[in-house]
């Protein structure tokens, strides 16, 4: 009987077991009870949930082991963590620490602005953020085995992840649509690997799961994303920036897991008080905008 | 037509059907209790158990659904399916003490190749996060073990995994719990 740890299989399966679900971020072990009661499939521990570390400035990293650590020994649903796009040292040290999902975040300041982490090497899987099919497709090229949009974080905007989640979907009836021939052309247009592009002809999806996030502060937001075809959320600070985080972490867990039963999530929305502050899009300059971090 | 409703509140459960499509059968998602008519048979797929215990709570689903059980719906549950199944306070399909994570973290998730009891060929055992049953009561007939740690077992009208066959291409299981079951032909 032969046995293996870290298969593609396992890594993506873990993500698959997440659909449907929320995924929240914590910056301490009592918001992680909040998020693990009000049925959270995972929580992200972080230092700063992102609209704080927009206000907090300065170099964004990866959040204290300790932390990580006594958030994993509360809650029994899985951790994942955070870590700079390419600094893989942070990773090594996430895995170490035995996180079951890491993060190679937009959210945090760019280790290297030339080149992702080599996510297949690890045993420990590992998301990233894609604005469109190309930039998914490099992706899970590095090994990634789970994605999720970047749309702007820690805006309560959700304008960017209905973009990113739109192209992606948009792109990939393109690439089914097309005959075999015109697949290399496509590959080189997208600046995706051809062996993924081929793999979504004739899968018609995407070969890892694909969530939404950034920018998701309500119900209905969460609502809206899966209808447009995300197969789970991801939250930040829509949670624990908005007045009343346990009604708010309920309330998106229950419209997540009903996106189409409108009368539920009505029920749900209904004198929940306000919801993050939230930020227009047109009043961040280009360098504050995080969605751009990354090759 | 077999028809198997599947507990689609979160989840693998796109998987199960597809597994199950192949094998012929009609399937149809449970959100609801308007959702558990004239069901065959039921798989709870996995995922986060603690997750969908909330859900199922909340939607008030976790005392029709027990009452279903309990009356002989076959049922089929893997990884967060066999968790609920085996805890007395949630559906109490099966006599067993359950052990969450049993086998670690992400990190230790495994595949192997598993002889289970009634499988004519090995099966491809994915197992994440998985959990597993210390011991079973004496209605129940082990399936499957890993060093001790039961991975696969049935009491009655109910069949319970701790890896995940809606993620392998392999159908054995599906047609396992149809033939011996729902159809018992």
């Amino acid at each position: 009987m032969t046995t293996e740890t870290a298969t593609l299989k396992v890594k993506r399966g873990m993500a698959q077991m997440q659909k449907q679900g929320v995924i929240m971020d914590v910056a301490n072990v009592e918001q992680a009870k909040i998020a693990e009661a009000a049925g959270a499939v995972a929580v992200m521990a972080l230092e700063r949930v992102p609209s704080d570390i927009r206000t907090a400035g300065g170099v964004a990293r990866m959040t204290d082991p300790a932390m990580i650590q006594s958030i994993m020994d509360t809650v029994t649903i899985p951790v994942m963590a955070k870590v700079r796009i390419g600094h893989f040292a942070e990773a090594r040290i996430l895995e170490a620490l035995g996180v079951d999902y890491i993060d190679e975040s937009e959210v945090l300041t760019p280790a290297d602005d030339n080149y992702h982490i080599q996510k297949a090497d690890y045993k420990v899987p590992f998301v990233c953020g894609c604005r469109d099919l190309g930039e998914a497709l490099r992706r899970i090229g590095e090994g990634a085995a789970m994605l999720r949009t970047k749309g702007e974080p820690g805006t309560g905007n959700i304008v960017e992840a209905v973009r990113h989640m739109e192209k992606v979907q948009t792109q990939i009836k393109q690439v089914v649509a097309a005959d075999p021939e015109q697949l290399m052309t496509i590959a080189r247009d997208l600046k995706a690997p051809y062996e993924l592009v081929q793999e979504v002809h004739a899968a018609g999806k995407l070969p890892v799961v694909n969530f939404a996030a950034g920018g998701v502060s309500t119900p209905a937001d969460a609502a809206l994303m899966m209808n447009l075809g995300a197969e789970g959320i991801f939250v930040g600070s829509g949670i624990f920036k908005s007045d009343n985080p346990e009604k708010f972490a309920k309330a998106i867990v229950t419209a997540t897991a009903h996106p189409t039963d409108y009368a539920l999530i009505a029920k749900v929305s209904s004198g929940l008080g306000n919801a993050m502050k939230g930020i227009e899009l047109s009043t961040l300059t280009e360098a504050e905008k995080m969605a751009n971090r990354g090759i | 037509m077999t028809q198997i409703g599947i507990l689609a509140l979160q989840g693998a459960f796109t998987e199960h059907a597809r597994a199950l499509q192949a094998l012929g059968v009609t399937t149809t998602f449970v959100r609801t209790a308007a959702d558990l008519t004239d069901l065959d048979g039921l798989v709870l797929p996995g995922g986060e158990s603690t997750t969908m215990r909330k859900l199922l709570t909340r939607e008030n689903l976790l005392a029709p659904l027990r009452q279903l059980i309990h009356q002989g719906l076959p049922t089929f549950g893997t990884c967060a399916g066999l968790v609920l199944l085996s805890q007395p306070d949630a559906l109490n399909g099966l006599t067993g003490d359950v052990v969450r994570n049993g086998f670690g973290r992400q990190r230790e998730s495994f595949e192997t190749e598993l002889t289970l009891q009634g499988l004519a060929q090995p099966f491809p055992a994915v197992f994440i996060r998985a959990p597993y049953l210390k011991t079973v009561g004496p209605d129940a007939t082990v399936l499957a073990q890993i060093d001790h740690r039961i991975v696969a077992a049935q009491q009655a009208n109910v069949l319970v995994t701790a890896f995940h066959p809606e993620l392998t291409a392999d159908t054995q299981l599906h047609a396992y719990f149809l033939k011996h079951f729902v159809t018992k032909s």
